[in-house]
This record gives structure tokens, sequence and C-alpha cells, in this order.
């Protein structure tokens, strides 16, 4: 283990004590910082993602690169903002007083990252605990080598390493980290490890945001533009690092009638997209290692499916390709149908009314994300309050990651919390109430001895019946 | 501490179980035979109960646990928790300091008044928000201490066997508990105001302590109970310092007019709240989020924050299925990747020109 690992926890909490992360010409700084690496390095980075995942230079591109640069200019951008204290009203109960909710940073927190979007999944939440003004450490995934090294070059280099330090390994470093205090743990993952950040961080009583996933359903409707919800499908699916995406579509639901009329529009854009052999397109990312092609495969020749391919099937695994392949109706009880895929798998399921699908959805654990093509406004309605994830698009996929308007985070067993935007700068945040009064208005009311003339006084105050508060102050 | 955030579950929507505590037999037998003629006892319970029902709820599937209590079993709920993926509110205690800066005439007294309404008016120190210990210049604590003894005779009586307005300590365990507090060398000689104790009928009279030893329980631990110890400064302006030296308490409260000293107290320590020429009060106001930070808690509730509290904030993105824009999908090649680039910095001379094909007679020597 690198030296220091033990005792980073503590090494930058004596950063932050001093005050220096609290300022905002720091905070503007290393933002800019940020941004410089972004610039500065974006084929180095783009590169690093080619060699971990195979990523194509396009969604290198528009997943992390322009993602992490749009994030750092927002944060420069509002940060003033952000920090200013927000008045809020107080009542009679309380006059004469004036409150206001400040926002200041935790402290020391830690960011543990992930393999398949290792670059913007490291930098994004370093962008809220900076722009909250805290000290942070931050623990790549050790499942995507280049990215991690690159990472820890550059904010060696660019960064103020006093308050902002990378740490990389795997199993070994994360526990140790784990066991130090932090004053919020930011966690990207999935839910089996999620559970061991949650129990470490009780020892500590740190407040965590774990950054899940699920099987997000897509269900597609009838008297839709089909094409542009087939493409649009795809693109989320297997045009975002090859379905390995927390927010990858996992499976369809769509009616019998339907289903063969959206299995050809899928074959015809999956054609126009990757051409008739999709192993040899240079536009999908491979599957990130052999453990993780044994585990798709196996889902896919499970005896429960393999007969059902209607669409792909292929592989190869000396490349980790497996081609983009669609299974229609597997059954319930199948793996494929049970654990998050998180790869190029995608089933369908059909039902006789499209209404069905939110029984099947809400049997389900609750999704980090939900989609619904539809044109059908009682069936969006319908959808968006009974079906309960962490995010939802009406008509799209994936998207919403974009919108920084928009909290990103997941409910039950995809998450808790949530960031992006300025909810980034929330989650690394304490909101601290401030009251201010003056000794004006005393009343003795308030103070012992207690007696019934007081009561009556009190209870008639809080009624807010004038007349009440008449006769209380005469004792009637 | 019950029906506060039975209030916000219920308003999000929620069913709920309610786990009142044993410590109060009275008022848990009140909540459990009362909310059910009331409420829709299928979708609100309550199990009454010790340590053994919590653990076994504990180890229930909850979509949301909020605890209010102690830290050590703040630890163990989150623990529970974990197995689940539960996401909890704590809302703990911690030692709530005030802060007297110098005051003299109509805004001493004033400022005693709120000090001790502070201190015993809240359950007789046993609240989470109550103040737990005092800090204050040394030359100022005589007339403290005298306006402080004044005003305690007048508010509860001198009398341990005849103490008014003031409420007793909850039980046997915690009134030898805080004996203990008083036992420890030097700490019984610092001892400067009351001490004297009832056990029959457990009451404590208010005891006011003058520098006991730092490192005695009753400055490293939650007093939760009617012990005030003084500690003086030198100056004023150490009170961050001795602050931050210590875990985060769930409320400050500082009675000054020193715009610099109220400016270093916001910025340089952390807390749940601060209060600024009060005590106790935050709590009644609704639009101020209520709870604590590092070992006082983490989550917050009163008004609307107890509705968000037991809600998911669901993002929802509507997208119409017109414009559909090309350069989004595969195959992808340097015309769409470059477009793309430029949509992204809202270059959109850039982008015209690149659909036009032209961009390349502007831009020679572009590096890639």
């Amino acid at each position: 283990m690198a030296a220091g690992v033990e005792t980073v926890a503590e090494e930058l909490r004596a950063a932050y004590g001093g005050g220096k992360t609290r300022d905002l010409e720091w905070r503007v700084s290393q933002l800019k910082a940020l941004l410089k690496i972004i610039n500065l390095h974006e084929n180095e980075i783009v590169e690093a993602l080619r060699s971990d995942l195979n990523k194509p230079e396009y969604e290198a591109f528009v997943h992390e690169i322009a993602g992490a640069s749009s994030a750092c200019k927002l944060a420069l951008k509002e940060l003033r903002r952000w920090t200013m204290p927000e008045k809020v009203k107080t009542t009679m109960t309380t006059y004469p007083s004036s409150a206001h909710i400040v926002s200041e940073p935790l402290g020391v927190v830690l960011v543990i990252s992930t393999w398949n979007y290792p670059f913007i999944l490291s930098i994004e939440p370093i962008i809220g605990a900076i722009s909250a003004g805290n000290a942070v450490v931050l623990k790549p995934s050790e499942v995507s080598p280049a990215t991690s090294a690159v990472l820890s070059k550059l904010l060696g280099e660019y960064m103020d390493t006093s308050a902002v330090r990378v740490v990389e390994g795997s199993v070994p470093e994360t526990t140790v980290l784990l066991e130090q205090k932090w004053d919020k743990i930011f966690y990207t993952g999935n839910s089996k490890v999620g559970r061991i950040v949650l129990a470490a961080a009780a020892k500590h009583l740190t407040p965590v945001v774990l950054e899940l996933g699920g099987k997000s359903p897509v269900v597609v409707d009838s008297n839709i533009d089909l094409k542009v919800a087939a493409r649009r499908i795809i693109s989320g699916k297997w045009g975002c690092n090859n379905g390995q995406t927390c927010v990858s579509p996992d499976y369809v639901i769509t009616t019998k009638e339907y289903a063969s009329k959206l299995v050809d529009a899928f074959a015809c854009e999956m054609e126009n997209f990757y051409g008739k052999d999709p192993l040899q397109s240079n536009d999908l990312s491979s599957v990130v290692n052999s453990r993780h092609f044994d585990r798709l495969i196996n889902l896919l020749d499970d005896e429960k499916v393999s007969g059902k391919i209607v669409l792909g099937g292929q592989r190869d695994k000396t490349k980790l390709k497996i081609a983009p392949s669609i299974i229609l109706n597997p059954s319930e009880d199948s793996l494929i149908m049970n654990e998050e895929i998180f790869g190029p798998l995608l089933p369908i399921i059909t039902v006789d009314k499209i209404e069905d699908c939110i029984g099947i959805i809400t049997s389900k654990e609750k999704p980090l994300a939900a989609y619904l093509f539809s044109n059908n406004e009682k069936l969006k309605n319908d959808f968006i309050s009974n079906v309960s994830s962490g995010g939802m698009v009406i008509n799209d996929t994936t998207l919403h990651l974009a919108e920084a308007s928009l909290p990103f985070g997941g409910v039950g067993e995809s998450g808790m919390g949530s960031y992006h935007g300025k909810f980034s700068f929330d989650a690394f945040s304490h909101k601290k109430a401030v009251l201010k009064r003056g000794f004006n208005g005393d009343v003795s009311v308030r103070y012992p001895p207690y007696t019934n003339g007081k009561l009556n006084f009190v209870k008639a105050m809080l009624s807010g019946n004038i007349l009440r508060i008449i006769r209380a102050l005469f004792g009637w | 501490l019950t029906l506060d955030p039975l209030i916000g579950a219920i308003s999000a929507g929620n069913t709920v179980v309610i786990k009142p505590s044993e410590l109060a037999p009275a008022c848990s037998s009140l909540l459990s035979s009362t909310i059910p003629l009331y409420l829709d006892n299928k979708a609100v319970k309550i199990v009454e109960g010790g340590s053994d029902i919590a653990q076994e709820l504990l180890q229930q599937q909850w979509d949301k646990i909020f605890f209010t209590g102690s830290p050590r079993v703040g630890r163990i709920v989150m623990s529970a928790a974990a197995k689940h993926l539960t996401p909890v509110t704590l809302e703990l205690g911690g030692k709530c300091p005030v802060i007297l800066d110098s005051y003299s005439g109509s805004d001493l007294k004033s400022a005693v008044k709120r000090i001790a309404g502070g201190k015993w008016g809240p359950c007789a120190g046993q609240a989470c928000i109550g103040i737990d210990y005092l800090l204050v210049q040394q030359k100022l604590a005589p007339v403290l201490i005298e306006s402080l003894k004044r005003c305690i005779k007048r508010f509860y009586g001198d009398n341990v066997q005849n103490l008014q307005s003031i409420c007793r300590i909850v039980n046997k365990n915690h009134f030898d508990r805080i004996c203990n507090l008083l036992e420890e060398p030097g700490v019984a000689a610092s001892i400067i105001y009351g001490g004297s104790l009832d056990r029959e009928n457990l009451m404590i009279e208010p005891t006011i302590l003058l520098d006991p030893p730092l490192d005695a329980q009753i400055m490293t631990e939650e007093i939760f109970g009617p012990l005030l110890p003084i500690i003086t400064l030198d100056k004023i302006e150490e009170s961050i310092d001795f602050i931050n030296a210590r875990p985060k308490p769930l409320a400050i409260y500082a009675f000054t007019n020193d715009k610099k000293l109220k400016d270093r107290i916001l910025q340089e320590t952390s807390s749940g709240s601060v209060t600024f020429n009060d005590t106790i009060i935050q709590f009644i106001c609704d639009a101020l989020p209520f709870g604590g930070v590092g070992q006082s808690g983490f989550g917050r509730y009163h008004g609307k924050y107890s509705f968000d509290t037991f809600s998911h904030e669901k993002g929802v993105l509507h997208r119409s299925f017109f414009p559909e824009l090309e350069p989004r999908y595969p195959p992808w090649n340097d015309f769409k990747l470059e477009f793309i680039r430029l949509a992204y910095n809202f270059d959109y001379v850039g982008l015209l020109l690149h659909l036009l094909g032209l961009r390349r007679l502007f831009i020679p020597n572009r590096a890639r």
C-alpha cells in the first residue's frame, strides 16, 4: 500500500482546519485548474478511456469531457450565488427576529468512483466537493487503471494537493480509507459495496451519497414515432458504453401486438448505426474485462434465454466484444430478468395491455431511471405518479443526466442522495440555520414561574385569535 | 418528537410505524391508545417497547428511518439501515455552548433570563438543544453569576424539595449518571450554586459550576441535566477555538452585538444552527431547517423540511419526438464529432459554417 493512505483523512483535516478551502478564491482557483486539465489534456483522457473501455472518441467527448467541462463552467459561473446565505421568513412566534440559512462545507470528504465513466464520475463529485469548500480525497476505480493513472497524475500536477488528493488502489486501499473518519462519503458503484460503505460510515455517523444502479425499464407504447423511439433507445443502451451504464435501458416492456414492429425497428436502426457486423464497428465500447464478459455470456447462454434471441448473440472473447443482442420474452425467473444486466443485452417483455407495465415495474426494486415512450397523456401521468425511480424521461433515454437543474440520484436499491448542478454543491454542504434576535419585545410570559395566566396567554397567541388574545391579556 | 416526524411522514404520503421511547412510559401509552382512535391504523402503527423491540424493528426493511436520540444508538440504527440501503435522518445531540459577550444593565438581565430559560426551561436541561455549558470572559463572570443566581431563585425557587416550574430527571439511571458527573475530583469543588439532590423525587437543583476540569466527564460528555458549567476565558474570541476543539454541536447560542464576533462565529464554527441573543427559540421557526452536523446528526426537518425528509425528489424530463439531432447517432465521424463539439461550446457561428462546410476555410491549423 502506498505510504500515507492510513493517515490521509487526518492530513487533509489539518489543511481544512487552516481555513483555505473555505476561501472563495481558493475554490475558484481549483475549479479553474480542473477546467485546465480538461481543456489541455483532452487527448490523454480520451486515450485512457480508449485503453480502459475501448470507448469511442465520440462517447468519450460527449459523455465525459463535455460533461465534466459543463459542470465545471456552471460551478464557476454560479459559485458566488450558491454560497450566498438564503434569507427565510419568520413569523409571529419568533417576532422580532431575522433568519437565514448559511451553506458551509462539511470538512473532509471521500469520493469513491467507478469504472464505466471513470473520468466524469470522479470529476463531477469533486467539483461539488470543492465548490462547497471541502477538502477531498478521490479513490478512482482500479478496474479502469489507465484513467485512474491519468487522474492521479493530472490532479497531482494541477490541484492543491494539500487539500485535493488521489489515492489509487483496490480493495485493501478502499478498506483502509473507509476506516477513517470522513465528513461525507460519496460512492458510485453497486449496491453490494454500497452496503459496505454505508456500514463503515455508520461507525463515524458519516452521511453518504450512494449512486447505485438497477434495472431501468423502457416502456414502449404504440402510436408513437417508432423510428425515433428505436434510435433513442439504441442510443441510450448501446450508445452509452455499450449498456454498461447505471441508467442504461435494462429491459423493454411493450404490447404483444407491437413487439414485432419494435424488433424490426431496432434491427433496422441497429444496422444503420453499427453496420451488418457490429463486432467490427468502432462505435461500440467493449466489455470492460473478461470477468464481466463471462458474466454476460452466462446471461445470454442461459437455456431460458438462448432460444429467444431475435437479434445479435455474436461474441468475440479476444476483443471482449458482444454484439448488441435482443431477447424476446426470456422467462421471468431467468438471471437476465433478475439482475442488472450492465451490458449489450436487451430483453423485451410483452404484455396484453400497455398499462400492465406499471405492475411489472413496481414488483421489482426501484431502479435508477425509468423511461416511457408514449403520446398517451393518461399513461404518462399514471407512469409518473405510480412508478418510483431515481429519475424519469418521457420519450427519450438517459438525457436527464445532462440537465443540471434536475437532481440525479436513486431511491431504494438504486441509492440515496443526489447531485449535478447545484445539487452537487448542496450534497457537500451543511445548511446551517441562523436566527438573530434582539432584546426588544421580551415578554415575561416566556419565563417561569409559570402561571395559569401566562399559559392562557400563550395558548391565545398560538391560536391567532385576536379576541382570545385580548381576553387573555386582561385576564378574562 | 413523535408527532412532528409523523406529520412529515404522513404529509409526504408514507405509511408509518412509530416506536416511542420506553423511558417516557405514560406518553408512550397515551400515544399508543389515542393515535389508533383517530388515525388510519392500517397505515399508522405504534409499537411500544424497549431496546429489544427496537432491535427487532431495525431488522426489517424500511424505506426511511428517522431516529431521535443519542449518537451511540444513532450508530446502531445506521448500521442496521446499511443492510437494507435505507436512508436515515439522525437527530442527535451534543454539547451546545452559549457564548456570552459583555452586556450590562437590562440587556444583561434579558440575556440571563434567556440563558436560564434555555438551560433549565427545556426539561431541566434534558434537551438536545438545551444549553450545555457557558463561555464568558473572566472579568464578567462575577456579575453574570450573581445575576444568574437571582434569576434561578425567582424562576424555580431555592429549595430542592420544593422547586417550581421545572421538570424532574426522567429516571434513576439518569439521576445517578448526572450525580456521578458531580462526583469527579475537581468537579464538586467547582460548584458555586445549587448541587442539592432529592433522589426520592428525582429532582436536582439548578446547579452552576465555575471552571470545572476540562477533562472531567461533565466537560467531555453531553450533560443532559440541570448542571451548568461556566468556563471563563481571557478574551471572548477564544470561545471559537474552544468550540472547534470539540465535536460539532446541534446548536450554538451567542449573546453579542459585536458584528465581527458574530461573523467569526458563523464562518469559523460549525453546528446544526446558530442563534444570536436568544436560546431554544430557533426550534419553533418553521422556515429554518432543524438538524445536526457531524456528531450531532444529519438530515433535517420542521415545516416543509419534514415533508422533504420523507420524500423522494424524482427528476422528470419530457421530450418530444421532434426535432431529432442526427449527429447524436452513430456511425460517428469527424463531421459529427466537430458538430457536437461546437454545439457544446455554443459556437453558433462555427456551427453554421460547419454545416455549410465552410469552417475549414477559417480555421486551417486546428489542432486535434
